[in-house]
């Protein structure tokens, strides 16, 4: 019991992560159909931009929000030179230019910062609380916390405020959102920034737990990329479910099963899923129109 | 008929093959036969994939699983087993085939991103298997290939090698090219403009997508053997998502339905990281500026939209 529990917590802890991850690519996709596969490479921004700028003498919350700025910085400048001037372009198109953005983004990150492995303090301290038996760290609570919390604020964002309706409209349709008077391209160019904060978030939160690197986004994008499949793409409560499947099934397998495989169960799952279930788990069946 | 040599089969066909004799009497030296050879072993994967992409309209982020599979069946039943070589390929082409065929329906059936997804995780799993199974294929390590042979004759040195690949790419070529304009490229045509009212006017479109899919596998699978052959030496770097990635951006890069397109993006992309090292550290970010660039200014490909340039000014 206490072997599973403490499977369960770090199962959800990485699964919180690519919560984030994957709600950054629902957020994008809605806006735009677009599935940027540059996601990933904001988390290593998040992380790797905090540890530069605490090394420079920073405060660690201060390095914090400077990560996170260039993170949305970034998010804007690929919707803006990226994107944008590719509007029209084919779904293949579109996903090589956020790849080829990825690829750019990791080179620049291996000059500009370097190529080892780093990570961050904990936030709180390492003393890990006993719970039945299974060991808790307090940076566990700061990532449930904190995505719960990012999950809460986006809710009421979109919920709520005349901005966030306007994403959910342009989402539903660009045209008739055009059409009551919503900038679209504003909207495209926000849900990146948003993106780039999502992205950020989540990498400085992991980075005390598990070391990051200038490659780190990539398993990371891809698995939650596959969080936001499993979900359903571009339904926010999906992407935190798929996010928290894969996170807790990984764990498990790697308890329970063998860790040597720890990576392939993400896209086992996603397999299976889309074999039985092609548009996810809450997803609505594509229609065509015809 | 007569011949109309204006058309990709004939004059196309007959330029590839004149371009494919006369370049290595140009080459300088070793390292260009190298760009060279492996230039025409992305070419055999991307024509394939192209047929899928560009004609069928379906994606794959997993054919560097394909090469990958092909390429450790040979180096594995030739190294482990003592198969000889051609009967180790042949038997790559058949894994891969039937692990496509299997596959294929529950796949094809995705739209979209979902594809993509599909596909993608495919490619992800069987590198991982490739790089965890080490008892078979030495892990991340990697393990050494012998010698290619067609029956009994070693290939060896860069002119066999040369000729062996130039002659599988053009037969490849040649292949593509009659499949696009017979029946089954009609077909896939059909299928990639309006799926729906291909299906209505009684295109069997499922079955269609099904043998491109596997033809395109069993092509990477076969380029994969003969590069595991060539290089001597293999790693699960080969089955990798970046590699994946590597061949759609050839297949893009080049021209979607654009068979010649394939070849000419393949060479671009091959012979690009090779140039590129002299910009040392800023590789990846010239390579990745360059892969923007290109799909921003020109989204249709290289070789359709200098066509099309060529057309509108003659």
């Amino acid at each position: 019991m206490a072997e599973f529990l403490q499977f369960l917590f770090s199962g959800i802890t990485v699964g919180a992560i690519y919560a984030l991850v994957a709600l950054g690519f629902s957020i994008i996709y809605n806006a735009s159909h677009v599935i940027n596969f540059a996601q990933g490479e904001f988390v290593m921004i998040g992380g790797m931009a905090t540890v530069f700028v605490a090394a420079a003498g920073v405060p660690l919350p201060l390095a914090a929000l400077a990560a996170i700025a260039l993170a949305v910085a970034v998010g804007l400048a690929i919707e803006r030179f990226g994107v944008r001037p590719a509007r029209d372009a084919s779904v293949v198109t579109l996903i090589i230019i956020t790849i080829g953005a990825s690829i750019f983004l990791r080179g620049m990150a291996g000059v500009l910062f370097d190529k080892n492995f780093h990570s961050l303090p904990a936030f709180s301290g390492e003393r890990p609380l006993r719970i039945a038996g299974a060991t808790l760290l307090p940076q566990s609570l700061w990532v449930l916390g904190t995505t719960l919390l990012v999950a809460l604020l986006l809710w009421l964002f979109f919920g709520r405020t005349l901005t966030g309706k306007a994403i959910m409209a342009s989402a539903h349709n660009r045209l008739a959102a055009q059409l009551v008077g919503i900038d679209t391209r504003h909207v495209l160019l926000l849900s990146f920034g948003l993106a780039g904060a999502l992205g950020a978030i989540g990498g400085i939160l992991i980075a005390p737990l598990a070391p990051t690197h200038f490659q780190v986004g990539v398993m990371l994008g891809l698995k939650g990329f596959a969080a936001a499949i499993l979900g359903g793409l571009g339904s926010g409560p999906g992407a935190i479910l798929g996010g928290l499947s894969i996170g807790i099934a990984e764990a498990m397998s790697a308890g329970y099963l063998s860790s040597a495989y720890k990576d392939a169960v993400a896209f086992v799952i996603i397999l299976l899923v889309l074999f039985l279930r092609p548009s996810g788990l809450l997803g609505r069946a594509a229609i065509d129109r015809v | 008929m007569r011949a109309n040599w204006r058309r990709p089969r004939t004059g196309g066909l007959l330029t590839l093959a004149l371009a494919i004799a006369l370049l290595p009497w140009f080459l300088p030296n070793a390292f260009f036969f190298d760009v060279a050879i492996n230039v025409g072993l992305a070419a055999i994967v991307c024509v394939g994939l192209n047929l899928l992409i560009g004609y069928a309209g379906q994606i794959s982020l997993g054919h560097a699983g394909f090469f990958g599979l092909g390429a450790y069946c040979s180096a594995i039943l030739t190294q482990r087993y003592g198969w000889p070589p051609t009967l180790a390929l042949l038997s790559g082409m058949l894994l891969v085939g039937v692990l496509a065929f299997a596959v294929a329906r529950p796949i094809l059936r995705l739209r979209g991103h979902y594809l993509a997804m599909a596909t993608l995780g495919l490619g992800i799993i069987i590198a991982i298997v490739l790089n965890q199974e080490t008892a078979l294929t030495g892990g991340p390590d990697g393990m050494p290939v012998g010698r290619f042979a067609v029956f009994g004759l070693a290939i060896d040195g860069d002119w066999m090698w040369y000729w062996l690949v130039g002659g599988a790419l053009l037969v490849t070529v040649w292949l593509a090219l009659n499949l696009i304009e017979s029946p089954i490229g009609r077909a896939l045509r059909a299928v990639h403009g309006a799926e729906i009212a291909a299906a209505t006017a009684g295109v069997d479109t499922t079955r269609y997508k099904v043998l491109v899919f596997v033809l395109s596998a069993v092509l990477a699978s076969f380029a994969g053997s003969l590069f595991a052959h060539y290089t001597g030496f293999l790693t699960p770097d080969e089955a990798t998502f970046f590699r994946s990635i590597e061949f759609v951006t050839m297949v893009v890069l080049g021209g979607m339905a654009s068979v010649f397109g394939s070849v000419v993006g393949a060479a671009i992309l091959t012979a690009l990281p090779q140039f590129l090292t002299v910009f040392q550290d800023y590789e990846q970010v010239v390579f990745g500026l360059v892969l923007m660039l290109v799909m921003i200014f020109l989204p249709r490909g290289l070789v359709p939209s200098l066509l099309g340039y060529a057309a509108r000014s003659g």
